[in-house]
């Protein structure tokens, strides 16, 4: 089988997603095309080269519907040669269509691919697109749905997470973001966002708050409290883990993921086709995973994903120099870190989503991109990518720096 | 017109016809086999006979409008489910159709603009189940503007769900939020109720109902359609996936649902599915899968068991089933209750409260006058809910009179006696009573832990003397175990049993045996829930376990209730009276530990396996427990912890039953379920045995006995009946569905695929071994 090698990766930056957001006036559509055609005209190779590009977006509803990506590879100016398809895994999906990219190329289906996402979280709102999982009696029954919130509190009084572990989490995750921003270590991939008149809107992530302390999120309340306790979804996970006596709720905005708007890119290809086009691979795939976990703790897929892609690699845990697992909630991190051994120091080292945000369906690519670039920076050579994923799923990529 | 013996129709000058319910046989108008063959024969009658303009459905008795279904009918359903029985179970639901859409199809509705001929219903008192749902199925409803007018749809509190349509056009008139509340509680509304949420359309002075719902017939005698036949119509408040209402709605009410279930009622299940699925879909079309989902319910053992149990053998018991024959109702209207205690007070309380005198006696008037308080204390806060009028609150109280003077007991009709549980206070109290009472009077007590017969060779008429065994809080436990000694006489049985079905107690007969029945299963299950904490077992996964499995209260918190104190004092007192013969439960010195060392003796002294405020609200478990008992490295799965709290009941269950303290399955069953809340959607630990199968049960008993210890041994009868192949309930074992196999414990599913020759074992995924079983089931059945 081919190798698949990372030539490239750009994103927005992420903007607040809501209606005060500095992207809510872009569509989707556009920050989509952005990040796609900037590409190709950063590495100055012919856009017919890309031969598909798969995008990532977790409400592919409305202006977000009918297959984002083929719209928006039109858009970009592509030539009609280039196909595109949406995919979805949630949170994960950006990470999927990263490695869909990749296989294509792996197996020879393509020699130029594209992966990455897009979510405009504050024109598409979260859930537009319902879905029987949530709303299906049969669904939810089956599986004892409860919403991802809830989870994160389970995992958190599960594996014994107080309300100030997580905060110091995100106060660190801030404390990151804003020296890597400060550091300049995001410049090789951002991507400012260009309004209607072609001028930079956006430059930089638009949620950190460098000044974030304990006392600041101390003072928040938790944010799934009420759902849990007066609509039963405590009871439900009890159901599941009658070992846990009562949920202790310690998430709320402040140490979960922000919703944002943003787009990511990375342009995948073998080696043969880099050499045509003469350009230099940044990283190799070394491996990728996807696995289904027990649904209602939900966000405890990552650990599995990581293992599996370990396993294939041929690697253990302690082989990875850099961790990368989207902070969808800080429970998810530090769980992470307990199952695996992972020390902080090497896990999310320039700060992640409770403080620059979680685009759904560009997040998975985003994160793979940040990697590409810090394995160059700090001169490492191992990055393993993932993300906790709703409905119970998990997914890793393991990168290696060329 | 043709004569129907189910209701009579009248067909007046305007061509308006009247039709009045009252099937013969029937204690109240229900859905019967009669009334099931008639009716849609004059729907047929009705939409094609132009004499016939409009319809106005009344009752012709005057209780009530229509009960529901009659359960002892679909109690003799098969379960099958195939296109056949689908067929047969739509015919009523195609006739309610019919006459909502006057036999038109959507397509000439729709297109065609074709009307259906008026039909309104008339409701002067309660419609209930089928009752209401025959009633939702015309265009008007009028109700009487009166408390007899009850509206809604009970079928889930016996596992199964309306399947007359009522999933459908509830929702419809009333919304999702409604519909779900109302539906999935079996709660009834008021006719103002009713109203409020578009239930119903008018509501009038009690026995004009006719003439309102005649009157609007006659308004639209040019034809009307249901709203939700009407083009553009929407479910109030939006239905569907895409709805953000609907969405929000369910994702909440799903949960809720479940959590409220434990997934152990599949009605539930069925019902929200229902009102999810039918509201995205034509009403023709909805009423189809509505349908499907009810036949569904009959294919799992819960709807029949919890029918069985719940409702027929519940009401046969409550209706006197027990009672010996040939003897006249003894009238009781005056009750002598001795002592005014905790027991004394709550049996005072149900007494008055069913409108008989109660002579409060104890040793003097203050303690005497302690029942007294303990009932204001009750209606005080009756009264303060608005529940009750101070005017009735005042009579209720005046029909308990305290006392110490036992002269005051020289006219009652009946002694229940809740003094101390020593043999000599008995008999004093005993001797003093039967000196002033009259010669025919019965004498009960409620002594919970001396054997009946000990205590009648304290009397002078031991044939007038009997065991009445209440629970505590008396006012709230609804069983009554009704113990006869080997010399009390048929009139004092008579007796309990006519006092019983006054203060309306579901009653069984047991054994003069110690412990009698529910006392004597109660214990090991308790003991089990104690030999996992000794063992490590962390308690909230105890507690979590037996409430997931569907009991209503942990053990734990059960044992705070009744107190550890009361536990270990049993202890002691039995130890004293087996001296030597006494069998340890291995439990005794965490009682020991727990009363006296510890002090936390249960909620009454403040504090026990669980925490409590200073007002006696629960707190949280008590984490200190491990320092005395370490959690186990490894702790046990849920399934491992249901199972061995499940066979602790049904292993005693079983038996008493073998040795004759309950008289049959249905005692035992009634018992277990409304004495300490055995899980009710089994239909009693009987009914469960049947349901996994007597092999099945012994299998998984001897595997636990191998495991735990002797104290899961099968007794000799269920070992011979598994031999056999008989059930407790008679008739041959039947196939196990999916679903019944889904709910049944691991170790169970397990064992029944050992007794087909599969190999599996609790290692494996049980939706696997579920799988195997059915599998080979249909492998045998097409063999």
């Amino acid at each position: 089988m081919a190798e698949a090698f990372i030539y490239d990766a750009v994103r927005t930056p992420r903007g607040k997603g809501k209606t005060d957001g500095s992207l809510h006036e872009i569509t989707p559509l556009q920050l989509a095309a952005q990040v796609m055609k900037a590409i190709p005209e950063r590495l100055n190779i012919d856009k017919g080269e890309v031969e598909d590009v798969a995008f990532g977006c977790v409400s592919p509803v409305g202006e977000q519907g009918a297959v984002i990506t083929r719209t928006a590879v039109l858009e970009a100016g592509f030539p009609n040669q280039t196909s595109g398809i949406q995919v979805n895994r949630f949170c994960g999906s950006g990470l999927e269509a990263s490695n869909i990219a990749a296989a294509k190329v792996m197996s020879g289906e393509c020699e130029i691919a594209m992966g990455g996402g897009v979510e405009s979280m504050s024109r598409v709102p979260m859930g537009s697109d319902g879905g029987a999982m949530v709303t299906d009696p049969q669904a939810s029954f089956q599986a004892y749905f409860v919403p991802q919130g809830i989870s994160a509190d389970l995992i958190a009084t599960k594996y014994g997470f107080s309300r100030d572990d997580v905060d110091a989490y995100a106060v660190e995750s801030h404390k990151r973001a804003t020296k890597a921003w400060d550091e300049g270590r995001f410049d090789k991939s951002i991507l400012p966002v260009k309004d209607v008149m072609g001028v930079n809107i956006l430059s930089k992530d638009e949620t950190i708050r460098p000044k974030t302390d304990m006392q600041a999120l101390g003072a928040l309340n938790p944010s799934f409290a009420m759902l849990g306790q007066n609509f039963g979804f405590n009871d439900v996970a009890q159901m599941r883990y009658p070992e846990v006596e009562k949920i202790n709720h310690v998430h709320h905005a402040g140490n979960s993921s922000g919703i944002v708007d943003g787009a990511s890119a990375l342009l995948f290809g073998s080696q043969s086709a880099g050499e045509r086009l003469d350009i230099k691979p940044r990283a190799r795939i070394v491996s990728m995973a996807s696995i289904g976990s027990e649904p209602t703790i939900m966000l405890t897929g990552p650990e599995v994903a990581a293992q599996k892609a370990l396993r294939t690699a041929g690697m253990n845990a302690k082989d990875i120099d850099l961790y990368e697992l989207n902070e969808a909630f800080a429970a998810v991190v530090l769980r992470f870190m307990q199952a695996l051994d992972v020390d902080h120091s090497i896990m999310n080292v320039n700060g992640g989503a409770i403080a620059m945000g979680h685009p759904l369906g560009a997040t998975g690519a985003m994160i793979l991109g940040t990697m590409v670039d810090e394995l160059e920076r700090a001169d490492k050579e191992t990055a393993l990518v993932t993300l906790c994923i709703g409905g119970g799923m998990g997914i890793a990529t393991i990168i290696e720096r060329v | 017109m043709s004569n129907y013996t189910t209701f009579s129709v009248e067909v007046d000058a305007d061509g308006i016809a009247v039709l009045k319910i009252d099937v013969p046989n029937q204690g109240m108008n229900v859905w019967d086999e009669a009334l099931m063959a008639e009716f849609p024969k004059f729907v047929d009658s009705f939409v094609s006979d132009d004499a016939m303009k409009g319809l106005v459905i009344a009752s012709g008795r005057d209780n009530g409008f229509m009960a529901g279904a009659d359960l002892r009918m679909l109690e003799k359903q098969t379960g099958e489910l195939s296109r056949e029985t689908f067929n047969d179970a739509m015919i009523l639901n195609g006739a309610l159709r019919k006459l909502e859409t006057g036999g038109h199809t959507d397509r000439e509705i729709q297109r065609e603009g074709k009307k259906a001929k008026p039909v309104a219903i008339a409701l002067e008192g309660l419609a209930l189940g089928g009752g209401f749902e025959l009633a939702l199925a015309g265009h008007y409803r009028v109700a009487a503007d009166s408390p007899k007018v009850k509206l809604g749809l009970p079928e889930v509190l016996v596992g199964l769900l309306p399947g007359g349509g009522g999933t459908q056009r509830v929702p419809r008139l009333a919304g999702l939020q409604n519909a779900a509340q109302l539906i999935t509680s079996g709660a009834s509304l008021n006719a103002q109720k009713a109203k409020a949420q578009n239930l119903i359309h008018e509501i009038v002075e009690p026995g004009t109902t006719i003439d309102a719902a005649k009157a609007w017939v006659k308004d639209n005698l040019g034809g009307t359609l249901q709203p939700w036949d009407v083009k553009g119509f929407r479910v109030p408040g939006g239905a569907g996936a895409m709805n953000p209402k609907a969405v929000q709605f369910f994702s909440a009410a799903n949960a809720m649902a479940l959590a409220k279930s434990k997934d152990n009622f599949p009605a539930i299940k069925a019902i929200m599915s229902c009102l999810y699925e039918g509201t995205q879909l034509p009403m023709s079309k909805a009423i189809q899968v509505e349908t499907k989902y009810f036949l569904s319910l009959f294919a799992d053992p819960v709807a029949q068991n919890m029918i069985r149990t719940l409702f027929v053998n519940k009401q046969a018991a409550e209706k006197g089933a027990g009672r010996p024959e040939g003897i006249d109702r003894i009238e009781i209207k005056k009750v002598g209750v001795l002592g005014a205690g905790l027991m004394g007070s709550g049996i005072a309380h149900v007494t008055a409260k069913a409108g008989m005198q109660v002579i409060s006696l104890d040793r003097t008037d203050e303690e005497a006058q302690k029942s007294v308080t303990y009932t204001k204390k009750i209606l005080d806060k009756r009264v303060k809910r608005g529940r009750m009028t101070q005017e009735k609150a005042d009579a209720f109280l005046a029909r308990i009179t305290p006392t110490s003077d036992y002269n005051m007991l020289k006219d009652v009709d009946l002694i229940i006696e809740a003094v101390f549980e020593r043999p000599d206070v008995k008999a004093d109290v005993i001797k003093k009573t039967e000196a002033v009472i009259r010669k025919d009077v019965i004498f009960a007590s409620n002594t919970s832990t001396l054997p009946i017969g000990g205590l009648a060779e304290n009397s002078v008429r031991p044939e007038n003397f009997i065991g009445l065994h209440f629970f505590s809080p008396v006012e709230r436990m609804p069983l009554l175990e009704i113990i006869p000694h080997e010399g009390t006489g048929d009139r004092a049985l008579a007796a309990a049993f006519d006092y019983n079905r006054k203060i309306k107690k579901t009653p069984i007969v047991v054994k003069d045996v110690r412990g009698f029945f529910t006392n004597q299963v109660f214990p090991p299950y308790i003991a089990e829930a104690i030999s996992m904490i000794m063992e490590g077992t962390s308690t909230a996964l105890i507690e979590n376990s037996a409430l997931n499995m569907g009991l209503p209260i942990g053990p734990l918190g059960v044992q705070d209730e009744t107190t550890l104190k009361l536990g270990y004092d049993v202890i002691q007192s039995t130890k004293k009276e087996l001296g030597d013969a006494y069998q340890s439960t291995g439990t005794e010195e965490f009682y020991d530990l727990m009363v006296n060392d510890l002090g936390r003796s249960g909620r009454r002294f403040g504090k026990g396996l669980y925490n409590y405020d200073e007002s006696g609200k629960r707190l949280d478990l008590w984490k200190g427990v491990t320092d005395h008992y370490p959690l186990a490295a490894e702790q046990p799965s849920q399934a491992e912890v249901q199972q061995r709290l499940m066979y602790a009941q049904l292993i005693p269950t079983a038996r008493t039953f073998s040795e004759g303290v309950v008289p049959d399955p249905q005692s035992a069953d009634l018992g277990a379920i409304f004495g300490w809340g055995f899980p009710p959607w089994t239909g009693g630990p009987m009914s469960y045995i049947d349901t996994i199968g007597i092999d099945t049960f012994v299998a998984t008993a001897d595997m636990l006995a191998q495991k735990h210890g002797e104290r899961f041994k099968v007794p000799t009868l269920f070992r011979d009946m598994a031999e056999k192949g008989e059930t407790l309930y008679g008739g041959a074992p039947k196939a196990y569905s999916k679903s019944a196999l889904e709910r049944m414990l691991e170790a169970d599913v397990v064992k029944i695929a050992n007794g087909m020759g599969i190999a599996a074992s609790v290692d494996d995924l049980k939706a696997d071994t579920i799988a195997k079983i059915l599998g080979a089931q249909s492998g045998k059945k097409a063999a």
